[in-house]
């Protein structure tokens, strides 16, 4: 499959898009905010149905209560705040009184990773993919530009169950299919290839088909799959995979531990391993600077994704 | 009485100065609490910018970390480091990070804060080790006042009056605004004084830009004996720059470099206001 851009717009937009029309074909769907509708692109929603916006004030641990709460009648609650505060400033309402409780709540988070850029470490929440994915009956959907956030607000109302949607603050490219339908657990091959895999989620997916265009030129043939859902996670599409290429390397705006690239290891672990390089944060906060500078700074670009695959390819 | 009017004037313009720089950042409560910076580190604290680690010196806990802009600029302001430094706010590798960093080294730091609600807690958790040590600095916190929406604030308050922390000072960025709006429409706070009393706090509301009355409001503070005090500091966001004044829209963003001349226009109209 080749893609092209079709334009650069930023995943929260295609949250608050995808949540004004479910809003409009659904109107079990109640949506919370806590002090950030403008930030979280929910201004639509709230405008539309201002009988089912709810605005929290700054009082993240409230909201998540109240959601578990409203889900009694048949509600589909959805959160929105930043990844960080939708996540560890929240951990212990999310796990008691949404996953152990079995709660249908939709916890959307923006801002996640790195590339929300000069605000800085505090609010660059590089941990929370492991914390959601953790929990269990938790579903991590993390899709990679505008048009599959979009579609995955939809398909996260009809799941049963509670769902963490993480997605980002900057304008990105927007490249993959408008009007897709999205599957829940469903990794996407988006290039075949024979001799690496890359396996890449969020906003690394497009640096991951930048790469692989590069590798071709050296003659390495890479095959690119898009995470979409770090959970449930697609074995079966990974395992065919690397039975293919024989080596992969993973990539992921999150820290090493407890993400993408942890993961998928504990899978090969448990049934073939082969060599694996992991593109992710090293154990280290973020910082300040754009999100270009970071992602170059913290090496989770293309270039870095490139040499990831030049090592593994060493290790085969 | 002497009061800080020039000083907070030179802290504003440092705001807006590092600001456009940056490019990004919280203009409007930076603004706001220039006044109450100004009051604290020229008058209030005891500390020494030369020796930023002494170990006597009061407590400055910055719990909104968006209002970075106000404590760099007052810091270098009053000698902590250089002026100069604060063009690298919010830009790669500089110490100045958008919210607080304590990792970073800069001095007068005493805590990382960005996510809100947790700076009175460890402001406390200064005031009681204190107690025990029978240190006689004192602790202060800034507050915002949308930040009171989170219910860990009110964990603080409760327990710092039980715990009796007299040597405890929190200020409360008493603006009326957040970033969706008005405090009152997005989640009401008032009476703010009646909530703060009935936790057992000696509460003191003040105008926030009035130097001496701040500085009587701090020193009665000193002379509480048994209570925690928090002042209820009423503020403009924006203040100093009229055509951004309580604007909430304002809370978030930062004059562009083609802005800046005409906010120091308007911030130089301000500049003999006592
Ligand atoms: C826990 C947490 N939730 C949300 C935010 C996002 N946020 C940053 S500042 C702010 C508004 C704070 O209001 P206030 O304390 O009144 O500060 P002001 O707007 O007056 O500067 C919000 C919601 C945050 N930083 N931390
Ligand atoms: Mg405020």
């Amino acid at each position: 499959m080749k893609f092209t851009i079709q334009n650069h717009k930023d995943t929260r937009s295609g949250f608050g898009d995808g949540l004004f029309e479910l809003g409009k074909e659904n109107d079990k769907v109640v949506a919370l905010c806590a002090d950030l509708t403008g930030s979280m692109k929910m201004d639509a929603f709230a405008k539309a149905f201002p009988d089912r916006f709810f605005q929290t004030g700054i009082a993240e641990a409230n909201m998540m209560g109240i959601a578990a709460g409203m889900t009694i009648g048949g509600m589909i609650p959805f959160t929105g705040t930043f990844a960080n505060f939708s996540t560890g400033r929240v951990y212990d309402q999310i796990r008691q009184s949404i996953a152990y409780s079995e709660k249908n709540v939709k916890i959307c988070a923006s801002h996640a990773g790195l590339t929300l850029g000069e605000d800085g470490a505090t609010h660059q929440i590089l941990e929370d993919i492991g914390l959601m994915r953790m929990l269990p009956g938790m579903t991590v959907v993390v899709p990679c530009d505008y048009n599959q956030t979009k579609a995955a607000v939809k398909t996260i109302a009809a799941h049963n169950g509670p769902v963490y949607l993480r997605f980002g603050r900057p304008k990105v490219p927007n490249f993959t299919p408008v009007n897709q339908t999205f599957e829940l657990g469903k990794a996407l091959v988006y290039q075949e290839g024979s001799d690496v895999s890359i396996l890449a989620t969020g906003h690394l997916v497009w640096e991951a088909l930048q790469a692989a265009d590069l590798l071709t030129q050296k003659g390495i043939s890479a095959e690119v799959i898009n995470i979409t859902t770090i959970k449930p996670l697609d074995e079966t599409a990974i395992l065919k995979s690397v039975s293919k290429t024989k080596c992969l390397i993973t990539a992921e705006e999150h820290q090493l531990f407890g993400g993408l690239g942890e993961t998928v290891a504990g899978l090969l672990a448990q049934n073939t391993p082969y060599p694996m390089e992991m593109v992710a944060v090293k154990d280290q906060f973020g910082q300040s600077g754009t999100p270009e500078q970071l992602m170059k700074h913290y090496q989770l670009d293309a270039a870095a994704i490139i040499k990831a695959a030049e090592k593994v390819l060493s290790r085969k | 009485m002497k009061t800080f009017y020039e000083q907070a004037w030179q802290i504003r313009k440092l705001i807006l100065e590092s600001l456009a720089e940056a490019g990004s950042g919280h203009t409007g409560s930076s603004l706001g609490l220039a006044d109450v910076f100004a009051v604290l580190y020229h008058q209030v604290l005891h500390h020494n910018p030369l020796n930023p680690d002494w170990e006597e010196r009061d407590r400055l806990v910055l719990s909104i970390g968006h209002v970075a802009p106000v404590l760099y600029a007052t810091l270098a302001h009053a000698g902590y480091f250089p002026v100069e430094e604060l063009k690298t706010l919010r830009k790669l590798g500089s110490r100045l990070q958008g919210h607080p960093g304590r990792d970073f080294g800069l001095p007068g730091i005493e805590l990382s804060a960005g996510s809100l609600g947790q700076g009175l807690s460890v402001a406390l958790g200064m005031a009681m080790a204190d107690k025990m040590d029978n240190k006689h600095r004192r602790t202060y916190c800034i507050l915002g006042d949308g930040e009171l929406q989170e219910g860990s604030v009110w964990e603080a308050i409760m327990a710092a009056s039980h715990h009796q922390t007299d040597n405890l000072c929190a200020v409360v960025d008493r603006n009326g605004l957040q970033i969706d709006g008005p405090t009152e429409q997005v989640m009401k706070l008032e009476s703010l004084e009646d909530r703060w009393k009935s936790f057992g706090w000696n509460v003191i509301s003040v105008d926030g830009h009035d130097h001496a009355a701040l500085m009587n409001a701090f020193e009665s503070a000193q002379k509480m004996k048994g209570k925690p005090t928090v002042l209820l500091a009423k503020t403009i966001m924006g203040k100093g720059v009229k055509s951004i004044e309580n604007d909430y829209h304002w809370h978030g963003k930062a004059p562009s470099k083609e802005q800046l001349e005409g906010f120091l226009n308007e911030l130089n109209k301000s500049r003999y206001y006592d």
